[in-house]
């Protein structure tokens, strides 16, 4: 129906571009305009130019107030504040510039227009300009790369100790999720050690492994710094958590991290969008596949309290799957169970 | 002596021209002319499918419930029983649309064009340092675009990781149907087009260096050459960095290495390579990927400084300052590339260096959108085309560079990156910035090619709906690029944040269907003007140039008789005291006393001994060939 459509629109456009075409071209001979500069159609591409400068300026501020809310996505952890504000105000330095030099140019095209009588003026070059929007554009980037940079710094500045770790690996097409357990320490993972129970890897002869657990969902409490350890067990995929304003490449072969302390829990933010449903998500932004647009996973935020509880109730590999452990050496292997009958 | 027998030679030779066959003129020719227009009309063909695919994934993007049952004849099992596009061949639209149009059409069809049919009738040469090797630039570029064409009809599909192929993705079959065969091929068209850049780049920048006209210094360069002769020297130092990257992953592909791969388990086995870095490919990539942004825009931003003078009739502002800041980006450009990879896992510590490096390299570009007004400012607008896509060309690289200083920002980049808002960016500073500079090179040059005029009304109707167009389909990218939507997204519901424009995305379809369906109107305009356009006077433009000082139709070797000396700097427009509003390069300062400023009165001393000395040497010449 569509298709039909467009190739409808697409035949009578061209048809009557033809026309106009013959026609005009028809007209220009019996005039004999082509000798003449100044004609109506300069002096209507002039006029144009105005017409898009205005017409394009009341579009975009018009735009841009009425969907505000809407482009802008809530932000929920500590240093997305940041970043949004160096956002809104290299927005609003640029915006400035924008609108300046679009002025300018559209100005001059309708403002200098050929005429006949006149003359353009010979005006090859002044330094004393060219120093000016050097130096003047150079301060202004300085000053905005400066307080990115010292943003960026923090941003990627090592992780607090007492941070809670969470490591999320990548895959085609889904993230897993892996918790440290009570020691906050991963266990020890390899790429050889992937079968069917064990997607992750992990090597359970590291004693840290043993109260390591899975999640279906990235649970994080709030106000308290989360790390981040990345990483993919087959093509580059990428961590994006949109309302955290986190992105991290997961990597094969390299683990990547990324810190932050999320500001808001779920429920807050439900009452603050007046949204049920909202859910803070994981997404990919590194294309990896045929699946790249579905990776999806859900983070919780929690307030920290309750982050301990879920903590605490959630079992452990060995202790979902004791099947895991029985190739461990015997003393490797006690220790496994004593740690399993612990936490019963 | 030496200089008048050459010339003289090649006018006899010259004579001996008219037995070309079709084969040599149209085909194999070595005429720098004819393989400029070769290296377009493939440019345009590449133009349309590239611009094709993308609005096939436009459909998919803006109108997801449509059914492209009628893609079937086009696309095969490509289009499932549903009447909905595979989400691999979704992938590989992107791919070849990228490739496609920053290689095949921005850097083969600009460049090419545009530097071979320029450089020597610029300079006032009488063709190419090696026109044999011009002419196997050409060829290794039909064999590569031959290769990629063919690519696109594979059963398992072209390559679809992305246009910068990264590997793992690129490198496993077992991850993405397209890096089978598809991926092969489009290494083999790349290597073939890499060996076709570097013989152009060479062959650009020694006939720039070497055979300028009489008169034709450095300094009276059109800006046109200089942003030509630059690009090649970027060409030539970072292509080759491209073949290496290409080279790598050809050997992981095919012989087992492990330079890019490490720790992978695909397809329930666990892959042998170990030690390898996904990251150095990135970084290989990415240091002629970036170059190569400098690539397709250097040459456009040339082409524009010249249409804007012309068509302002005054000279373009700040001619040094537009020079030194073309060899700024020139030189920045090799040492900004990591800002692609901010998020990619690398130190953060290069990150910062990169952006600091970022940006300064917005410096000259500001500097030259600056100079562009200043050229506008009290000039003579004539609205040809041209100038129209000219000025068009500085609105959308204003609009695209700006937003480049958010994305060159390391802590904003954390969350542009990869969404639309960077799609947004590169395809106005990038994308149409260079699109509108090759298209504003056709309208202003097509005279000079094929001796007959463009439709102007037509030409003026293309340029609106194009330009309305490109902001119709790009500005809104902007907003959904800042509500976090991700690139190379088969469909964005899969996601609550991302579960919203649908209007908006369908109004970008809408536009890009519209804006290229408006793409006829050049393409309808190029080849009917090319036999049935006016015929063009020998200087439409009232052009200071070179190029427009030949015959209408120059033959193999360009001038008929000597190559014309050239006394001024190209761009003495509206000169106060001259009485036309234009003098051309060849116009001796002694015959333009009214006009001259003060420094130039010193010249036209050395100027008159320099024509005496000539003079001589052309007599002794001539009673020579007499006895």
């Amino acid at each position: 129906m569509y298709g039909l459509l467009i190739a409808i629109g697409i035949v009578l456009l061209l048809s009557v571009l033809w026309m106009v075409y013959r026609i005009q071209a028809l007209i220009s001979v019996a005039k004999g305009s082509s000798k003449k500069i100044a004609t109506t159609s300069n002096k209507v591409n002039a006029i144009l130019l105005m017409v898009f400068l205005i017409g394009g300026c009341i579009l975009m501020f018009w735009y841009s107030i009425k969907e505000f809310d809407n482009y802008q996505l809530p932000v929920a952890s500590e240093h997305g504040v940041i970043t949004d504000q160096l956002f809104w105000v290299t927005m609003a330095v640029t915006g400035f510039i924008f609108v300046l030099t679009h002025i300018l140019l559209f100005w001059f095209g309708y403002r200098y227009q050929y005429d006949d009588n006149k003359r353009a003026s010979y005006y090859p070059d002044n330094n004393k300009l060219e120093v000016i929007w050097t130096l003047v554009p150079a301060v202004v980037l300085t000053v905005l790369v400066f307080t990115g940079w010292r943003a960026w710094k923090d941003i990627t500045a090592p992780a607090p100790e007492d941070a809670h770790v969470v490591e999320i690996m990548g895959y085609q097409f889904a993230w897993e999720i892996r918790y440290p357990g009570k020691d906050n320490i991963l266990g020890d993972y390899d790429y050889r050690l992937i079968n069917a129970t064990n997607s992750r890897g992990v090597d359970f002869s590291d004693k840290n492994s043993f109260d390591d657990f899975p999640a279906q969902q990235v649970v994080i409490p709030k106000g308290e710094p989360v790390l981040f350890k990345i990483r993919a067990r087959d093509v580059l995929h990428s961590v994006f958590a949109p309302h955290m304003r986190l992105k991290m490449d997961a990597v094969p072969g390299m683990p990547t991290r990324f810190w932050f302390v999320p500001t808001k829990t779920t429920t807050e933010m439900r009452a603050e969008l007046g949204d049920d449903e909202f859910e803070y998500e994981i997404a990919c932004t590194e294309v990896c596949g045929r699946g790249h647009f579905s990776m999806r996973r859900v983070i919780t935020v929690v307030e920290p309290e309750e982050y301990r509880k879920w903590v605490s109730e959630q079992e452990s590999f060995i202790q979902r799957n004791p099947d895991l452990i029985s190739d461990l050496p015997s003393d490797l292997k006690e220790l496994a169970e004593i740690h399993i009958n612990e936490s019963k | 002596m030496a200089v008048a027998n050459v010339s003289s030679h090649d006018v006899e030779h010259h004579e001996h021209e008219h037995h070309d066959s079709f084969i040599t003129k149209y085909i194999f020719s070595t005429d720098h002319k004819m393989i400029g227009k070769q290296f377009l009309v493939t440019g345009i063909f590449w133009a349309l499918i590239g611009g094709f695919l993308s609005i096939v994934f436009r459909l998919q993007l803006g109108f997801p419930d449509m059914n492209l049952e009628f893609l079937r004849p086009i696309f095969g099992g490509w289009i499932d029983e549903t009447g909905k596009l595979d989400p691999n061949f979704y992938l590989a639209l992107v791919t070849m649309h990228g490739t496609i149009m920053v290689f095949f059409v921005l850097t083969a069809g600009l460049s090419g064009t545009f530097s071979n049919f320029l450089i020597p009738l610029q300079i006032g040469a009488r063709d190419m340092a090696s026109g044999f090797m011009n002419m196997l630039s050409y060829w290794f570029f039909f064999l590569s675009s031959v290769i990629m064409f063919t690519s696109l009809f594979l059963e398992k599909g072209p390559a679809g990781g992305g246009w910068v192929v990264y590997p793992p993705l690129s490198a496993l079959e077992q991850a993405i149907p397209g890096s089978g065969l598809g991926m092969t091929l489009w290494l083999i068209a790349m290597t073939c087009f890499i060996a076709s850049s570097l013989l152009g780049g060479i062959n650009y920048i020694t006939t720039v260096i070497n055979l300028r006209t009489k008169g034709m210094s450095f300094a009276r360069l059109p800006l046109t050459i200089w942003s030509f002769f630059l690009t090649a020297i970027i060409g030539l130092l970072s292509f080759p960095v491209l073949f290496s990257a290409a080279l790598l992953l050809v050997f992981d592909r095919s012989f087992g290495t492990s330079f890019y791969l490490s720790d992978i388990y695909i397809g329930g086995e666990a892959l042998p390579n170990t030690g390898g870095s996904a990251v150095l490919y990135q970084h290989l990539f990415w240091f002629l990927g970036h170059p190569e942004v400098y690539i397709v825009l250097l040459p456009a931003l040339g082409i524009t400084s010249e249409i804007i003078a012309t068509n302002s009739r005054k000279p373009i502002f700040g001619y040094k300052a537009m020079v030194i800041s073309m060899l700024g980006i020139t030189i920045l450009s090799f040492v900004v590339w990591a800002h692609h990879m901010f998020v990619s896992g690398m130190n953060p510590f290069l990150g910062s260096i990169f952006m600091f490096l970022t940006l300064i390299i917005a410096v000259p570009s500001a500097v030259k959108v600056f100079n562009y007004l200043t050229t506008l400012w009290r000039g003579n607008l004539r609205f040809t085309p041209a100038m129209l896509f000219s000025i068009g060309l500085v609105s959308v690289f204003i609009s695209g560079g700006l937003t480049g200083i958010f994305l060159g920002n390391s802590a904003i980049d954390i969350q542009l990156h990869d969404t639309y808002f960077v799609v947004a960016h590169f395809h106005l500073v990038m994308g149409s910035a260079s699109f509108f500079g090759l298209v504003a090179g056709v309208y202003h040059w097509f005279p000079k090619m094929f001796g007959r005029m463009m439709d102007e009304k037509l030409g003026h109707i293309h340029f609106w709906i194009t330009f309305v167009g490109i902001y119709m389909v790009f500005f809104p990218m902007h907003y959904i690029g800042i509500a976090g939507f991700p690139r190379r997204y088969y469909t964005w519901t899969e996601f609550s944040f991302s579960d919203m424009y649908t209007d908006l995305n369908m109004f970008v379809s809408a536009a890009a269907i519209i804006t290229f369906a408006g793409q006829m109107i050049i393409v309808f305009n190029f080849f009917y003007s090319m036999f049935f356009g006016r015929k063009a006077s020998l200087n439409p433009w009232k052009s200071n140039t070179l190029e427009w000082t030949t015959p209408l139709h120059p033959q193999h070797g360009n001038w008929p008789g000597e190559i014309p000396t050239v006394y001024r700097w190209p761009y003495d427009y509206s000169k106060p005291g001259s009485k036309e509003d234009f003098i051309p390069q060849t116009v001796p300062l002694s015959a333009t006393p009214e006009s001259n400023l003060p420094h130039e009165e010193k010249l036209v001393n050395l100027e008159k001994e320099i024509i005496a000395e000539e003079g001589q040497i052309l007599v002794a010449n001539e009673s020579k060939e007499e006895s």
